[in-house]
């Protein structure tokens, strides 16, 4: 009836997972106890759950990952306290199999429900606004893609209380994550997580390249684009072209643990490097559809906060489809230690310092933007600098890797561990809160307290390097990867100074949630009538903040790059209306409740999958055909927008 | 003479810059990246196909096991099956309900035929103790196969539903939309065959 579900999966009997497990039940009964009691649920319901509004989706997906991300760091300081105590004769307070759980959920979570959902809410907030659009091509499908990721959230969460997560690290390599050696059920959540999650994260790719290609207001041509809408395009052009990859990779394995089958086995002529193989064909560019976004936010802000246009923007487009390119040309440098033969390692070395050259390109574009210019050092730009000082260092640390033989020595050490997170957090991270700081008074109409803003950049700049240059040493030293215990004592100070850098990062993560609780409570104070708090450029800074439902009453004409910023020098801010534009109704997509519950169905199919309870799977999968054939017979898609509602927005001296 | 400037008018305006696209053209362009993702999964199964085919752990190899009489009436079921599906497409063109049913009808019948004729292979390969779990080569050949038998299975599914909704709900725009989204799988699925005729069953070793 429960397939290989029994009591035996709650862990009753180990303090620390039902602690944590414990604290996020107590929270979650805490919200929807305080939802329930402010009457909240129909609000909650109507205007965020079945929301299809393209602002909204993305202020839901980085409100996620800002949750996740507590997740995911909770992981990362237990880790590093167990490092900071495990030296000699020590043991820690972390047995191997829980410690294995930990470092396989941190990346898997910080990976694709950190980094991944911050900036698919970033670029779905954004982009429509930037190019002049009402919403995304498909506003439902937008939804459900959300939900899809939530889903998958939800399903790596519940493996805290009910069974376990995978101990194979957050790419599950194969043989180790196949059913003879991983009998558990946790490869199988992490499996069923990252599949539905994936198909969410597709269907966003596949929708926001449409948008972006299709439906651009009159007169932005491709030169005309802002260059956040450019990364976006190549970040999500790199979504379709790699995550059908990891979708049939882990469909691989999944039949490998499902039903027999021999792609990754020790036995039968399965090739275990296969995998390895196929995973990074996606992983690869997976890092750059990260980092491109980012590489978007930091141009918008730089340009901005230094008052001129960015430098060499042509070059910075082109550098991103190149780096968009060049993406799926270096997945092997992951392996070199693979014995592909010199040749092969040779190829992928020299692919790996060519993607260098536009990265390079861009960060001269930046320091040329930054000089001469007016600078106005708010907190974006603390980010933005911030960013060039860290990502260099991480970059270069990036090449010294591309050199085989110097990766023979360096593969699985931590200073491949202190590489990444140089790059992932000095990138995607300060990307993902630069853009974070930046928009957050175009989506709710006021900014963010400024000093405690600034005190978050500190804590994670100084944490950061606190944290990272000590596994750099160690690395050298000779410490890899992945171990839960040393004998060497003398790692342990600079153990310990990793621990003091996570814990001033702790205090970042505090600091932006009390940044968050005191600027909502100080609203009024901190209000931003003009919709432009920072004299920007692009268009998403004509509409008022929060945008209208309709983001523009008028689609614009736009005839030049940083089209708001020529208006605000010619006509006082004024954008001309686009040729019939402004006069018809307007209408919008219908709320729909269909993300929600195919996202539901999903999850109760996965969980039962991960289960082995047949039934079930077959209810989940019912569920998802019934709400798409419910959705197949819906006639009514859109609503006309209430003209009188237009003109009372109208009245309140919107500027578009 | 007024229709020649316009003309001219209309040229000065790169494409790039006239604007979102009407509807029609942002869903069928959307569908277009949606099957380019869907061809890249089949990319990836090719791939792991062509590193597998030859690890038959002393198993059968494909010589033995396929029959190309059979995959010959198979390919020839799906192609027409593609033919029948352009003829409902012109039948959806000029909105004649009656032609377009024919045409689907026939498109089920082609298509179900090619998933019956592919199962029989199938299972009587499974029943000489060639399935899946024999072998390297197996697992990528059933993956692959199936994969693509799979689609085809939820495009007929997709198909039903389709003239379900062409009765209840009319010629509405939505309903073109998705008779064209529909079309383009289909022929794309012919198109993954014709990869898989030619390299998993012509080149059999």
């Amino acid at each position: 009836m429960l397939g290989k579900l029994t009591w035996d999966a709650i862990p009753l009997h180990d303090p620390i997972p039902l602690f944590a497990a414990g604290l996020v039940v107590f929270m979650l009964v805490g919200v929807l106890a305080l939802v329930t009691v402010k009457g909240w649920w129909p609000v909650l319901w109507r205007d965020w759950i079945c929301s299809v509004d393209h602002k909204r989706v993305g202020v839901m997906y980085v409100l996620l990952a800002l949750v996740m991300l507590v997740r995911g760091f909770v992981d990362a300081l237990m880790m590093r306290t167990q490092l900071a105590l495990a030296a000699g004769h020590a043991p820690g307070y972390l047995p191997p199999e829980h410690y294995d759980q930990i470092f396989s959920a941190h990346g898997t979570i910080m990976i694709f429900f950190v980094a991944m959902t911050f900036m698919v809410g970033l670029m779905n907030f954004v982009v429509p606004l930037q190019i002049g659009a009402r919403d995304v091509a498909f506003p439902v499908l937008n939804s459900v893609s959300f939900w899809l990721t939530a889903a998958g959230v939800l399903l790596v969460n519940v493996s805290l209380v009910v069974g376990e997560f995978a101990r194979t690290g957050w790419l599950a390599y194969p043989p180790l994550s196949e059913l003879a050696y991983s009998p558990g059920v946790g490869v199988d959540y992490y499996l069923w997580a990252l599949q539905i999650s994936g198909v969410g994260t597709l269907l966003s790719g596949i929708n926001l390249t449409t948008t972006i290609l299709k439906m651009r207001t009159p007169g932005m041509g491709y030169s005309r684009m802002p260059i956040f809408t450019w990364t976006a395009l190549a970040s999500n052009l790199l979504i379709i072209a790699a995550f059908p990859i990891l979708t049939a990779t882990l469909g691989m394995l999944l039949l490998d643990r499902y039903l027999g089958f021999h792609f990754f086995t020790n036995e039968l002529g399965g090739n275990p490097m296969m995998y390895v193989n196929l995973i990074w064909a996606w992983g690869h560019p997976e890092v750059y559809i990260l980092i491109l976004p980012a590489f978007g936010i930091f141009s918008e802000v730089i340009a901005t906060f230094s008052g001129k246009p960015l430098f060499g923007y042509r070059s910075m487009a082109i550098a991103t489809m190149a780096i968009c390119v060049l993406s799926f040309m270096v997945w092997l440098h992951h392996f070199f230690t693979m014995g592909a033969g010199a040749d092969v390692n040779g190829f992928f070395g020299v692919m790996t310092m060519i993607i260098a050259v536009p990265t390079g390109v861009k960060v001269f574009n930046w320091v040329f933007t930054l000089y001469g210019g007016t600078l106005r050092f708010e907190t974006p730009l603390l980010w933005a600098i911030g960013f060039i000082v860290t990502f260099v260092v991480g970059g270069a640390s990036g090449v010294m890797l591309a050199i085989p033989p110097a990766d023979f020595v360096l593969h699985n050490s931590l200073f491949l561990v202190a590489h990444f997170h140089n790059v992932v957090i000095g990138g995607v991270v300060f990307g993902a809160f630069a853009g974070y700081t930046y928009w957050f008074p175009k989506a709710f109409g006021f900014r963010l307290h400024d000093g405690l803003g600034r005190a978050v950049f500190w804590c994670w700049f100084i944490g950061f390097w606190l944290a990272f240059l000590p596994l750099y040493a160690l690395g050298l030293m000779g410490a890899t990867r992945r171990m839960q215990h040393y004998g060497n004592v003398e790692w342990q100070p600079l153990m310990i100074v990793a621990l003091v850098g996570a814990l001033v990062i702790l205090a970042g993560i505090v600091l932006t949630v009390v940044q968050l609780v005191v600027s909502v409570r100080g609203r009024e104070r901190l209000r931003d009538a003009s919709g432009d708090p920072w004299d920007g450029r692009t268009l998403e800074w004509a509409t008022r903040s929060p945008p209208p439902a309709w983001n523009f009453t008028a689609l614009p004409q736009v005839d030049g790059l940083d089209a708001f910023w020529e208006a605000k020098r010619r006509h006082g801010g004024m954008l001309t209306p686009a040729q019939g534009e402004g006069a018809g109704p307007l209408e919008l997509p219908r709320p729909s409740a269909l993300g929600f519950f195919l996202a539901l169905f999903a999850f109760v199919g996965g969980f039962a999958l991960v289960w082995h309870i047949w039934w079930l799977a077959l209810v989940g999968l019912g569920g998802v055909v019934a709400a798409g054939l419910a959705r197949a017979w819906q006639v009514e898609h859109e609503f006309e927008v209430d003209p009188s509602e237009i003109a009372a927005f109208e009245a309140q001296g919107a500027r578009a | 003479m007024i229709a020649a400037t316009s003309a001219v008018a209309e040229v000065e305006i790169p494409i790039s810059e006239r604007g979102p696209s009407p509807r029609k053209v942002i869903v069928a362009y959307g569908f277009w990246l949606f099957l380019l993702s869907d061809i890249i999964i089949f990319s990836a199964l090719f791939a792991a196909y062509a590193v597998l085919s030859g690890r038959t752990a002393d198993g059968p190899g494909g010589v033995k096991l396929f029959h190309r009489d059979n995959v010959l009436i198979e390919t020839g079921c799906l192609l027409l099956s593609s033919f029948t599906c352009a003829m409902m497409a012109l039948a959806v063109e000029v909105r004649r309900r009656g032609l377009m049913v024919i045409g689907a009808v026939l498109t089920l019948a082609l298509g179900a035929a090619f998933l019956w004729l592919e199962l029989t292979e199938f299972a009587g390969m499974i029943a000489h103790g060639a399935g899946p779990s024999r072998s390297a080569f197996l697992s990528a050949f059933f993956a692959l196969v199936g994969m693509h038998g799979l689609h085809v299975s939820i495009g007929l599914c997709w198909l039903v539903s389709m003239v379900a909704q062409v009765f209840t709900l009319g010629w509405r725009p939505m309903v073109i939309d998705r008779l064209a989204c529909f079309s383009l799988f289909w022929h794309a699925l012919d198109i993954v065959w014709i990869g898989v005729f030619t390299i998993v069953y012509l080149g059999a070793r």
